[in-house]
């Protein structure tokens, strides 16, 4: 107990000075005056809108990434104290006094800093000389494009972080396996790695990549693993779940983390509600949610609603009519039913009322106790305003002559019956009961006589249509596509018997009280898949680029212009590093294929060890380089030179490791190798002349057994 | 037939250095290790195999074959109209034979085929192929059809021999045969006049070539080798021939041979130097680099003969076919505009063949512009406006790769309106730098540009048809310069390659090569891009040239050589193929959709009268296919595991597992191939692209349960029914497969589809019209 008495407390502190001074020389270059300009610099404006978004904790869809980019860069807002209130409309416009311009930037400015020891701890731990490390280090502290982007709210510093951090955990990880496996700092490193490659996939999806590299280089060392008979099979299956936790449960995990906290801080319904479904938005405080709360679940006969339509292309809109009829002849001349015309109407509207109707009784409300409707029920669905009856008949469509026009029916009392009944199909039954219930449910609505599927063709009419958009009935009803699909969104129990006090109702808002909450899964999915299927405008911007141009350094992006001194900040490399590190690459390929090449024959030019050192550091860094540069070529968005960034890092990295490999194997013929090919040499030789003999002997087996056909 | 025999072809298949590689090679040292790995080669016992005379394995394929061309030739020629894309194939081959140019996305071999078999089979080419449903009447095409059956009828007997290669097993052989016989899809698909019965005959002999050459690995050099090593080439050839989906089947190959040639290259045994080990007494200190050259002799003959038959034998085949191609295509057709203006020069009826145009624009000459970029089309305008909201409500301006009046513009001064065709005035020739104003000829508008978005482009101006008989404003106003000339030259008709600047704003009339919306016609985008970049999507070249004043020269000096054409055709398929898109709003078929035979495709047959023909596959293959696929997965990575922990199998399964995982990996690989590749893609995409998956896969099918069954047996091997497990097994699977669907396709329909309550099936249901006809498939 007292322990201490006895002996002295020692702490033994072994402290790399090298990483110290790296690690200050970052801080310092990444640091200094951080808060100039105090303008908007590039795409600042994009991400600040976002930041500005959380701060005000309204809900946002942005489709270039997944949210933990944009909370880390919020998380810097919300340590500054920054309230969100900044227009953030224009590069080079001055931020006010309330934005906090320098811990907005911190976050990029300690990953980017933090990079530089990184380096070197990487370099290191591939099994590389300090002064290899060191040089990667520095390398990677001089770039001015690595300067650049880190000096700014931008994602890539955070992302090249995250990347390192995933590379440099694992080889930790990896070299702790040769003497404590299971031990906690082998544990540490191998959650870590995963933990790193959820954020790096967190930031940018092109983080996947990495991920997908580390996977590889793990699969590849568990297959040796599997192969390693000294260890018994219960060892190695727990190396393999180890692994498999560690490397694919805990990103999933953390991944979903990201969601969990991006979709508990937006709580507020903001611009980019339209997208979402009724159900997500109906989540949001305020919007939808204001509109629809105290409404009934169960949709019942006699029920008045409005029914959305899912798909939202080209604009949300509700299925809608009016008093005006279609026109007896088009414009190119094929004929209508002249009934009233049916749209869809992308505005709130007293005439996107409809009325759910029982087609065996004539009243138009809701029995006490509601009679829900089901899934496979037939139903009509009357017009709040004109009490006519939703219709399809086999006259083709105004704009889309292959499917049938939908109207509400008017008896002109010519051979054209009602055809006025659909079976209700309620889309998602399978996971939820077969009720129809207000904003859960997704239905369909099949037409009886001719199944055809109620459908939003997405085309506006022309004036006569009031440019709403056209609904149609259509028979190609195979699969599930959005735009046959309608929910429910408000919603109450019709009490009116006349329709006059019908229609004062219609007018009213809806009122009552229930609260919908969907699951944390639901809403994940639906963002993770809108995000995902977003479509931006691939715009070509003034400084987009291609793959090709970022290897030569042949293009830049101006980031700022100071308005009266016309200073400014450009993204551009420093050609120098580019260039030796792409002449890096090429050497280190053509040299791989050389020893891959002779090694086939047995001419070992490198001892074993050496070999691994070699192989593992290209795979890391030349395949880094490779798999965050190639799949740019077949994106189609646009490309900017930051893109490159990340590539451009572990080129960075492969440079020393190719300039010490020269030095040691190549240009001196020192003692070293010298002194391995006496001890290796001599056996390897040896064992060529035997193989070499042995030809002869092979032949003789073979011959007797040469495969004949059977004739 | 001695029972070596047997084993010697296992041998011969199983070659057992493909099994020690990487580390386990470097432990081979020594004579000793070598020798024993080769008479530790697995012998399989195969004692069904064995039970089968010659005559009887001849006499197996050929009932297989037998039974393959009898489904493929019933009722050939039923329905006697045109079916889904035999409207655009057999329209192809009319086009060969009636020697008219056409465009097409496919390479030209499998409709020259279709067209040759028409002509044999006096088809005289005046059928017009409108539309499916289109009765054929009087015109021959069961000479068409009885082709594609052939080559559809012989996938089955080629399967069947590449299963009993891979797997030197008659029964695994048999289900593969049975699989692919009663297949309904395989079947449906082999009896039309379409390119897929043609690609996948050249997929499957190809495959079988492969497996065949690769089976004489131990006599390399020899008669057949040599024989099915050209085979493969010319094969190959064929599949990138017919469409481009056989560069799946290349790259199956090509990977095969690298890996084939790896290991050639690591077997130290193949040396031609018999000296070394006295040259390296005499020099020892510079061993490895001759040691390096001199073992590469043999190794160096290897790669010599693959790059000989497999690269270079099908890249003069492929070419031969284009030749042939544009030898037999020499009259002007429906595809000219497709191309470029020297290439149009070649065909007779075109009026650029043997023309003779005025050298130099002047004024008042009427002209087409031309983009430089292919496949983009001549700068047009037609008598209809943007669509309100997007941007001025003026006329279109578009590119049309159609010859077409609205193609044509005069070139007029920017100032004077005076009619420069008056013969007091002289010829007055335009010049690199002159500012001028281009006026639509049919519709009396310029062109014209000012600062609104343009339609699809958003950061670009739109262009628009401007002005009144020719008055507009100074947004007219346009300035021709020809890239790389100098100030004051004239401009010449086609050579010049030119660019039209926008005087007002500055911008670069440009196409976006971006296909507009009905409105337009979809017909493509033309703006005027701010971005001064020199891209070949603002470059523009003239054409067509009317001038009555000026003297004409000849146009024969543009013939474009043969590699430009082949470059060009190539250049224009690309294009054509990443055209298309899907539309908005369209159903249309995903890659996941296929293997689980979603949903097929309707071929034939509008109302209840008609005779109806769908594409889908006998569910009971399909489904067993999928199984089989997770099964084989699961088997192969336990039996890799087992290996790789160093487990001492017993012979028996040791070489069954080298039967799974070489023979099964190969097939695995192929059907891989020619389905990932598929989610990438961002063209329209239709079920029938999922066959030659479905043939890999239904092989891998045959060798898997052929394989388990087997071991099954094996395991058993103490009770005494356990011979029968395997025979019964198959048996049953044989059965079992060749489930009939009943006659009313209703019950096919998937559970999931909302059709399902229809009483009259799926036929009707499902298609009332023709959306579904792929434009090309």
């Amino acid at each position: 107990m007292l322990g201490f008495l006895q002996r002295p407390v020692v702490v033994t502190a072994d402290i790399n000075l090298n990483v110290v001074a790296l690690t200050a020389v970052g801080l310092l270059s990444r640091l200094w005056q951080l808060a100039y300009p105090r303008a908007v610099v590039f795409d600042e404006v994009y991400y600040g809108q976002y930041i500005s978004f959380y701060m005000k904790r309204i809900f946002f869809l942005d489709g270039s990434g997944p949210p933990f980019g944009h909370m880390l860069l919020a998380l810097g807002g919300y340590l500054g104290g920054f309230d969100g209130n900044f227009l953030w409309n224009r590069i080079g416009a001055e931020y006010s006094t309330n934005v906090p311009v320098w811990s907005l930037r911190l976050l990029p400015a300690l990953a980017g800093a933090l990079s530089v020891p990184m380096a070197y701890q990487i370099v290191w731990e591939l099994g590389f000389s300090h002064c290899a490390a060191v040089g990667a280090a520095l390398l990677i502290l001089i770039e001015n494009a690595l300067i650049t982007q880190s000096r700014l709210m931008l994602l890539e510093s955070a992302l090249i972080f995250f990347n390192l951090l995933a590379v440099l955990s694992y080889l930790k990880f990896s070299n702790s396996q040769k003497h404590g496996p299971f031990s906690p700092s082998w544990w540490f490193w191998l959650i870590l790695t995963g933990v790193a490659c959820a954020c790096a996939v967190g930031i940018k999806y092109v983080g996947v990549f990495t991920y997908l590299l580390v996977l590889g280089v793990a699969a590849v060392h568990a297959w040796h693993l599997i192969g390693d008979q000294t260890l018994s099979n219960v060892r190695v299956l727990c190396h393999l779940l180890a692994r498999a936790v560690a490397l694919l449960v805990i990103p999933v995990l953390v991944y979903l983390l990201f969601f969990y906290v991006h979709l508990l801080l937006l709580c507020r319904s903001g611009p980019h509600d339209q997208i979402m479904s009724s159900a997500f938005q109906a989540s949001l405080e305020g919007g939808l949610a204001r509109i629809t709360q105290g409404q009934p679940l169960e949709v019942a006969y006699g029920s008045q609603v409005t029914l959305k339509n899912a798909f939202g292309q080209p604009v949300p809109c509700w299925l809608h009519s009016h008093q005006s009829t279609y026109p007896v002849i088009y414009e190119n001349g094929r004929g209508s039913s002249h009934q009233q015309q049916v749209t869809c109407y992308p505005f709130k509207d007293v005439n996107n009322w409809w009325i759910v109707k029982d087609p065996g009784r004539h009243q138009l409300v809701v029995n006490n106790p509601p009679r829900p409707v089901r899934h496979g029920d037939i139903v009509q669905l009357a017009h709040g305003m004109t009490t006519r009856l939703l219709n399809t008949h086999d006259v083709a469509a105004p704009l889309s002559p292959h499917s049938q026009e939908v109207s509400c029916y008017i008896d002109y009392n010519v051979s054209m019956p009602a055809q006025n009944l659909w079976r209700l199909d309620i889309v998602n039954r399978e996971s939820d009961t077969d009720v129809w219930k207000t904003i859960v449910s997704e239905v369909r609505f099949v037409h009886v006589n001719t199944s055809a599927v109620l459908k939003l063709s997405g085309a506006p009419l022309p004036d006569w249509g009031f440019r709403q958009l056209e609904v149609v009935g259509e028979q190609l009803s195979r699969g599930y596509h959005g735009s046959t699909v309608w929910s429910v969104e408000e919603h109450r129990y019709g009490r009116s018997q006349e329709q006059k006090e019908r229609e004062l109702e219609l007018h009213s808002p809806t009122q009552t009280d229930v609260s919908r909450n969907l699951s944390f899964m639901a809403r994940f999915s639906e963002l993770q898949w809108r995000m995902l299927t977003v479509r931006s405008d691939d715009s070509e911007h003034k400084y987009s680029s291609t793959p090709l141009d970022w290897v030569m350094l042949d293009t830049n992006i101006a980031y700022w212009l100071h308005p009266r001194t016309s200073a400014q900040i450009h993204l551009l490399g420093n050609i120098v590093i580019w260039a030796s590190a792409s002449l890096a690459t090429l050497v280190y390929a053509l040299l791989f294929i050389w020893y891959l090449f002779r090694r086939r024959r047995r001419v070992c030019d490198l001892p074993e060890d050496c070999w691994l050192r070699w192989a593992l550091a290209g795979a890391l860094c030349a395949g880094g380089w490779a798999v965050n540069y190639v799949p740019f070529f077949m994106m189609e968005k646009t490309l900017f030179l930051y893109h490159y960034l990340p590539a451009l890092t572990f080129q960075i990295l492969l440079l020393p490791v190719v300039l010490e490999h020269v030095s040691d194997h190549l240009c001196s013929r020192p003692r070293p190798s010298m002194a391995w090919l006496s001890q290796n040499g001599a056996p390897g030789v040896l064992l060529k002349r035997e193989k070499r003999r042995s030809p002869s002997k092979r032949k003789a087996v073979p011959a007797g057994r040469t495969p004949r056909r059977p004739a | 037939m001695p029972p070596a025999v047997g084993g010697g072809l296992a041998g011969s298949e199983l070659r057992p250095r493909r099994g020690r590689c990487g580390s386990q090679a470097a432990r081979a040292v020594g004579p000793d290790v070598a020798t024993e790995a080769t008479t530790r080669s697995p012998k399989r016992p195969a004692p069904s195999s064995r039970r089968f005379e010659a005559p009887g394995r001849w006499a197996l394929l050929a009932l297989v074959t037998l039974m393959s061309f009898a489904t493929r030739f019933h009722r050939l020629d039923q329905p006697p109209h045109i079916c889904w894309d035999e409207t655009h194939f057999g329209k192809m081959g009319s086009y060969y034979i009636n020697r008219t140019f056409f465009f097409d996305v496919h390479p030209p071999l499998g409709k020259m085929l279709i067209g040759l078999a028409g002509h044999l089979t006096g088809y005289d080419g005046t059928f017009l192929f409108q539309k499916p449903g289109d009765e054929y009447e009087h015109h021959s095409y069961l000479g068409m059809r009885g082709f594609c059956a052939f080559l559809g009828a012989l996938l089955i007997p080629f399967a069947y021999l590449t299963v009993l290669e891979l797997s030197q097993s008659l029964p695994a052989a048999l289900l593969t045969a049975a699989l692919l016989t009663f297949d309904t899809g395989c079947l449906t698909l082999s009896q039309y006049i379409l390119l897929d019965p043609i690609l996948m005959f050249f997929i499957m002999a190809a495959m079988l070539s492969m497996v065949k050459y690769n089976s004489y690995a131990n006599r390399p050099f020899s008669a057949p080798w040599w024989l099915w090593l050209s085979l493969t080439g010319v094969n190959l050839a064929g599949a990138l021939g017919v469409k481009f989906v056989g560069l799946f089947i290349i790259l199956q190959v090509g990977w095969n041979t690298v890996s084939d040639l790896w290991h050639l290259f690591g077997d130290l045994s193949l040396s031609m130097i018999t000296h070394m080990s006295g040259i390296r007494q005499i020099m020892p200190h510079m061993p490895s680099t001759l040691h390096w050259l001199g073992l590469q002799v043999t190794v160096g003959k290897h790669l010599t003969a693959r790059i000989l038959c497999l690269i270079v034998l099908p890249l003069a085949l492929y070419t031969a076919t284009y030749a042939v191609h544009f030898m037999v295509l020499n009259k002007s057709g429906p595809g000219d505009g497709f191309f470029s203006s020297a290439f149009q020069a070649r065909l007779s009826g075109n009026n650029l063949h043997n023309a003779s145009i005025p050298e130099h624009l002047a004024y008042g000459s009427v002209i087409t512009v031309k983009s430089a970029r292919m496949a983009v089309g001549y700068l047009h305008s037609h008598g209809h406006l943007y669509p309100e909201g997007i941007g001025a409500r003026q006329q279109q301006v578009t590119t049309y790769l159609h010859k077409d009046y609205n193609n044509l513009w005069i070139i007029k001064k920017h100032n004077t309106n005076s009619d420069p065709l008056d013969p007091s005035l002289p010829v007055e020739f335009v010049k690199h730098g002159d500012v001028i104003r281009l006026e639509h000829k049919e519709t009396s508008r310029n062109l014209h540009s000012h600062y609104h978005e343009a339609p699809l482009t958003r950061k670009h101006y739109q262009v628009t048809g401007y002005g009144i008989n020719g008055t507009g404003d100074s947004n007219d106003f346009w300035r021709i310069e020809v890239v790389n000339r100098k100030f004051g030259n004239r401009i010449k008709v086609l050579r010049s390659r030119i660019r039209l600047i926008h005087l007002v704003t500055g911008c670069v009339l440009g196409s976006s090569g971006k296909v507009l919306p009905k409105w337009g016609w979809e017909q493509l985008e033309v703006t005027c891009t701010p971005y001064l970049k020199e891209t070949l999507n603002s470059i523009w070249n003239v054409e067509d040239h009317i001038n009555p004043k000026l003297p004409n020269i000849s146009l024969d000096v543009l013939q474009p050589s043969f590699p430009e054409i082949m470059l060009e055709a190539h250049m224009v398929m690309i294009r054509g193929n990443n055209g298309l898109k899907p539309k908005d709003n369209e159903f249309t078929s995903k890659p996941w959709h296929w293997p689980i035979n979603y949903q097929g495709l309707r071929f034939s047959g509008i109302n209840d009268t008609d005779f109806r023909v769908y594409l889908l596959g006998n569910p009971v293959v399909w489904w067993l296919n999928l199984l089989s696929i997770a099964l084989y997965l699961l088997s192969g990575s336990i039996f890799a595991v087992a290996l790789q922990r160093g487990a001492r199998l017993p012979a028996e399964v040791e070489g069954l597992s080298q039967v799974l995982l070489q023979g099964g990996g190969q097939l695995l690989l192929g059907w891989m191939m020619h389905y990932f590749p598929f989610f990438l893609m961002g063209r329209i995409l239709y079920f029938h692209h999922y066959f030659p998956a479905m043939l890999f896969s239904s092989m891998l099918t045959g060798l898997l349960w052929d394989t388990l069954l087997r071991l099954c047996a094996w395991s058993l091997a103490s009770f005494s029914l356990a011979g029968h497990v395997h025979t019964l097994g198959i048996l049953s699977l044989l059965l079992g497969i060749a489930y009939r669907p009943p006659r009313r396709l209703k019950a096919l329909t998937p559970p999931w589809d909302v059709t399902k309550g229809r009483a009259d099936g799926i036929v009707t249901a499902v298609l009332p019209s023709f959306p579904q006809i792929s434009k090309y498939s």
